[in-house]
């Protein structure tokens, strides 16, 4: 067609031809025109919603079930207790081991304020409808659509119905549905609907059968639930795995965060559409009281002060203010100073918590936490929360140690290896698994200059080192890059909280590493002695020919060692000299002698359960004697949960 | 090895001294402490009337409740263990049989006593100077790295070793060579030539050089090791040898010219017994390329090392005769060094037939 098309081939649309008759004509084409229904849109396009393939869209599933249930459990203020069941589905052939299988039932249970009959085949077979989307307000699911998805995509590549029984009370009866979603009209067909027995007295149960793959390791399902618990202590959470293992994750830590309030959107927050969509929408008559009452952080003075400045009448009625007098009232409302958004819409995890979900599941020697002040991007206001768990923990760390006890050869180095730290994302509690380096988080955690803080890290890498770092941002609506949430967007007021959170992290780990440094350095002062004396006492003998008292001399070289060293009261100056705890606000040290800091005490459920982390510390925990309150340390108070005025337990660090 | 009889020598008293050291500190509550001359540049002075490098009174203490110098304590002590160990079962050893010996892992912990070599080498050092005993007498030897061929006949171990009936290869100098171990029965030569080069050793050995002009050869392929120096001390100072030293052109050729000479900085208690201050300096000097015509491509350029080190050696009191300035000046303005090996540019055996026959014939040497 084009110059440069090859010459040896005329071909036969060559633009010398005759032009073509049009193949079809526009009435035709207008013919072909018709709606396209959500379902059918994502039907085709399902990777949008993070169905890409089997293993991501298993995950998917749990993921958006589990959420639900969460969400629902804690805004009926109940604290949740949620039971997940992954299991291989034979599908008529022999069973094939969960790691080779291709179909799985996935049955989510909660303790949640169940559903209302009629509302079930909505919640779970028609796209986009839900609770969550016209509301700002912080919660896992924002779009009402994650549940329903699942169902669907169920149906496509098994066509088994999702199966619901929920239960509102113990007096009411418990309903059973088996729905199916109609993709060309996105609503529900209810299948089979009855009333039936069940062992819960309240909650839901949701189970679909979906083709997936099993397959452990990174973004797994298993990875899923653990990062889950992380975030989510306040949850209890048994996982049956395809294996037929039951992992109990119990409740670590007592409360269900404060339940946030629903807020009206911020001015800042809108774009001029939604301005005219909200003004043909509202019930106010005047503009003012539009104003002043659709939008949050507008007092009937403010109201007033941006007609003024639109050059429009406060008694304007809010249908007529259209076209040109609405872009101005637009910009009127973006030049005003109004003051940023409320924030009890937000529940943050909280410092305590996070540090409770990371000693719990990860194993090492520092934790730490962070939440930052409230802040805005877009007139949505948001909160960053960082963590950080750093070290191998006691037990390993001393496996590294038996390691070592071989003496080294000439030439040995003693091993240092260098894994990189990992990320943890979290928005409004749902751990992002997949897309991590388009993530906002990921970025600013490379942004951040470990070196500063003790840690090594490469160029442009993560910072290397047994190290966990985890962040959580809780918003009235996370602004992910895509809808199937994985990743967050880049946007500046929200990386730079990222970065402050880190940067308040890394500080602090950076005087633990410091202060670790200088207990080994004192530790070996002493040791050095220790050690020695016996080498020095048996060569003195040898060259005396065997014939010297060394007990004698080792003791009068001990005693000598103790008075240089300062004794016993080194120690106590040592553990009081600032270095302690206290000087490290919300975090927790484990050291071969015992545990300081905020050490989560386990509650309600017996400890050491299975397949759970918490063996020795938990226990050195608890032997640990509890002294010195809070409130007599140097904490630093920020934000309203930082006073919390539990008492800490602090071991005596003892040099023996 | 001659067999000695079984009785406390001078040098495991010394030794079993440290252990005393300990002892009576820990006896006065006091912090046991080993004061260690100063083996260094700033505590040696050159008597310029005997040409000797002479150890200064400095001394530095190494005590052992000192987190620094805690482990360094322990470890000379257990060097000082080992050595006395030698001394009981009357062997020799080299330095690093004695390191091995003293490396075990301390009780009750992951540590060694020594990491490497490098550490136990210099605490031997350390006890020499403290203890004022040679490496010989302290039973450590190097490896036999010298050799010798010449008109020259010892008894070693009791065998008769003529070096004159040795062909090319020459006798092996071992590394102690005190009249208890080897004795010099007879000697006819004129002169001794310490040549720095086991390449220009062969080359004179294989064509017969010490037999024309009636010398004895020795060689210590680079730094003489303390055999070689030793013997050839002997034979100057038993058999009123004059000594000749044959070195590259180069700031570390001179070096060992003055090593040779006024003995070495670091063990400077043993010129005594090591230096030949009468040595003289018969080549390669920076006159010889214009004086005996090497062309200049042959030369090598000095590098930044090499001017560092020659600055040095200006400033080293036994340096600061005129000609040596004059001579380690002209190296630095010609900017070039140049090996023994570069002889070769005018023939295979140009340092055999002319060069070493014109020098001792003009008696062009440095002193």
């Amino acid at each position: 067609m084009t110059a440069r098309g090859p010459k040896l081939t005329p071909s036969k649309t060559s633009p010398v031809a005759t032009p073509p008759k049009p193949a079809v004509s526009a009435v035709e084409m207008g013919a072909r025109q018709r709606d396209i229904s959500v379902s059918e849109f994502f039907t085709k396009n399902r990777h949008l919603l993070g169905f890409d393939n089997p293993r991501k869209a298993l995950l998917t599933c749990v993921k958006e079930a589990v959420d639900n249930a969460l969400d629902a459990c804690e805004e009926a203020g109940i604290l949740p207790d949620v039971v997940v069941k992954v299991e291989a589905v034979a599908n008529g052939e022999p069973p094939l081991p969960p790691s080779q299988a291709s179909r799985f039932r996935i049955t989510v249970a909660d303790n949640g304020p169940g559903i209302i009959r009629q509302q079930i085949p909505p919640i779970f077979a028609k796209l986009l409808y839900g609770s969550k989307f016209h509301r700002l307000r912080m919660s896992r699911g924002q779009q009402g659509m994650g549940i329903s998805a699942a169902g669907m995509y169920g149906q496509l590549t098994t066509g088994k119905p999702v199966q619901i029984i929920s239960r509102t009370s113990a007096r009411a009866p418990a309903h059973y549905f088996e729905v199916q979603i109609d993709t060309k009209k996105n609503e529900p067909r209810i299948l089979e609907k009855k009333q039936i027995d069940w062992e819960s007295q309240r909650g839901t149960q949701v189970t679909m059968e979906v083709e997936g793959r099993y397959q452990k390791g990174r973004a797994s399902v298993d990875e899923y639930i653990e990062q889950t618990i992380i975030a989510n202590p306040h949850a209890r959470l048994t996982y049956l795995t395809p294996e037929g293992e039951t992992k109990e994750h119990p409740r670590t830590y007592p409360q269900l965060p404060p339940s946030p309030r629903e807020i009206k959107p911020h001015p800042y927050g809108i774009e001029l559409g939604m301005l005219l969509k909200m003004l043909q929408d509202t019930k106010s008559h005047w503009l003012s009281g539009f104003l002043a009452g659709d939008f949050s952080r507008v007092s009937p003075r403010l109201a007033e002060d941006i007609c003024k400045a639109a050059g429009l009448s406060p008694r304007a009625r809010p249908r007529d203010v259209h076209g040109q007098a609405a872009e101005t009232l637009y910009k009127a409302i973006q030049s005003t100073k109004i003051m940023a958004p409320p924030t009890n819409c937000l529940s943050p995890i909280g410092e305590k918590a996070i540090l409770s979900g990371l000693y719990q599941q990860i194993k090492g020697d520092f934790y730490t936490a962070v939440s930052r002040p409230p802040a805005v991007y877009r007139g949505n206001p948001f909160v960053i929360e960082a963590g950080l768990a750093y070290g191998r923990g006691s037990e390993q760390g001393q496996e590294s140690q038996e390691r070592q006890a071989m003496p080294l050869a000439e030439g040995e180095q003693p091993q240092d290896d260098n894994e990189l730290a990992r990320v943890i994302r979290y928005a409004n509690r749902v751990p992002l698994l997949y897309q991590q380096s388009a993530c906002a988080i990921f970025k600013a955690v490379l942004d951040t200059s470990w070196r500063n803080y003790g840690v090594s890290q490469s160029r442009s890498a993560l910072p290397s080192g047994p190290m966990v770092i985890f962040v959580h941002m809780a918003s009235v609506w996370v602004p992910f890059t895509s809808e199937s949430k994985e990743a967050i967007a880049d946007y500046d007021e929200i990386r730079k909280e990222i970065t402050l959170a880190l940067r308040e992290c890394g500080r602090r780990l950076g005087a633990f590493l410091r202060r670790r440094e200088r207990a080994d350095s004192e530790h070996r002062r002493r040791n050095i002695f220790e050690l020695y004396i016996e080498e020095v006492v048996e060569s003195c003998n040898r060259l005396k020919g065997g014939r010297l008292p060394t007990a004698k001399l080792k003791e009068q070289l001990q005693k000598m060692a103790l008075a240089r060293t300062g004794g016993e009261k080194t120690d106590e100056l040592l553990g009081k000299n600032g270095s302690g705890p206290e000087g490290l606000p919300h975090s927790i040290i484990v050291t071969p002698e015992g545990v300081e800091g905020e050490v989560p005490a386990l509650i309600g459920e017996a400890p050491g359960e299975a397949g759970s982390s918490n063996g020795a510390p938990e226990e050195e925990a608890k032997t640990a004697k509890p002294s010195r309150l809070t409130g007599k340390t140097r904490r630093r108070r920020r934000g309203k949960r930082g006073t919390a005025g539990k008492p800490t337990t602090r071991a005596m660090r003892r040099k023996a | 090895m001659a067999q000695k009889p079984r009785r406390t020598s001078a040098v495991e008293k010394k030794l079993v001294g440290v252990a005393d050291v300990v002892i009576a500190a820990a006896q006065r509550r006091k912090d046991p402490t080993i004061a260690i001359p100063v083996r260094s540049l700033s505590n040696v002075t050159f008597n310029q009337r005997n040409g000797l490098i002479e150890m200064g009174k400095r001394k530095q203490a190494r005590s052992f409740f000192n987190v620094g110098m805690a482990k360094k304590f322990m470890q000379t002590v257990l060097v000082a263990d080992a050595l006395c160990e030698l001394q009981r079962a009357n062997l020799t050893t080299s330095l690093r049989e004695i390191y091995y010996r003293t490396k075990h892992t301390i009780k009750n912990s992951h540590e060694n006593t020594l990491d490497t070599q490098d550490e136990s080498d210099p605490l031997i050092e350390d006890l020499e100077v403290t203890l004022a005993a040679l490496r010989e007498e302290l039973h450590v030897r190097a490896e036999n790295a010298g050799s010798v061929v010449g008109p020259l006949v010892l008894v070693d171990d009791g065998d008769r070793v003529d070096c004159a009936k040795l062909g090319k290869g020459g006798y092996s100098v071992p590394s102690i060579v005190e009249p208890e171990y080897l004795q010099i029965t007879r000697c006819t030569a004129d002169f001794v030539l310490l040549v720095e080069k086991g390449t220009q050793w062969n080359r004179l050995s294989e064509d017969k050089f010490w037999r024309t002009y009636n010398c004895i050869l020795l060689t210590g392929n680079g730094q003489p090791p303390r055999g070689v120096r030793r013997l050839a001390r002997r034979l100057h100072e038993e058999k009123r040898l004059p000594v000749y030293v044959l070195v590259d052109n180069d700031p570390w050729g001179y070096y060992i010219y003055s090593v040779v000479k006024q003995g070495s900085i670091n063990l400077a208690f043993e010129s005594q017994r090591m230096a030949i201050p009468k040595a003289k300096f018969i080549g390669l000097s920076s006159g010889d390329p214009e004086s005996y015509g090497l062309p200049r491509n042959v030369g090598i350029k000095l590098n930044d090392k090499d001017i560092a080190r020659a600055r040095e050696l200006l400033a080293y009191t036994w340096f600061q005769k005129k000609s040596w300035q004059e001579e380690i000046k002209r190296m630095l303005s010609s900017g070039l060094k140049y090996e023994l090996d570069a002889l070769a540019n005018k023939d295979f055996q140009y340092l055999t037939k002319k060069y070493l026959p014109r020098k001792l014939k003009e008696k062009d040497w440095l002193d």
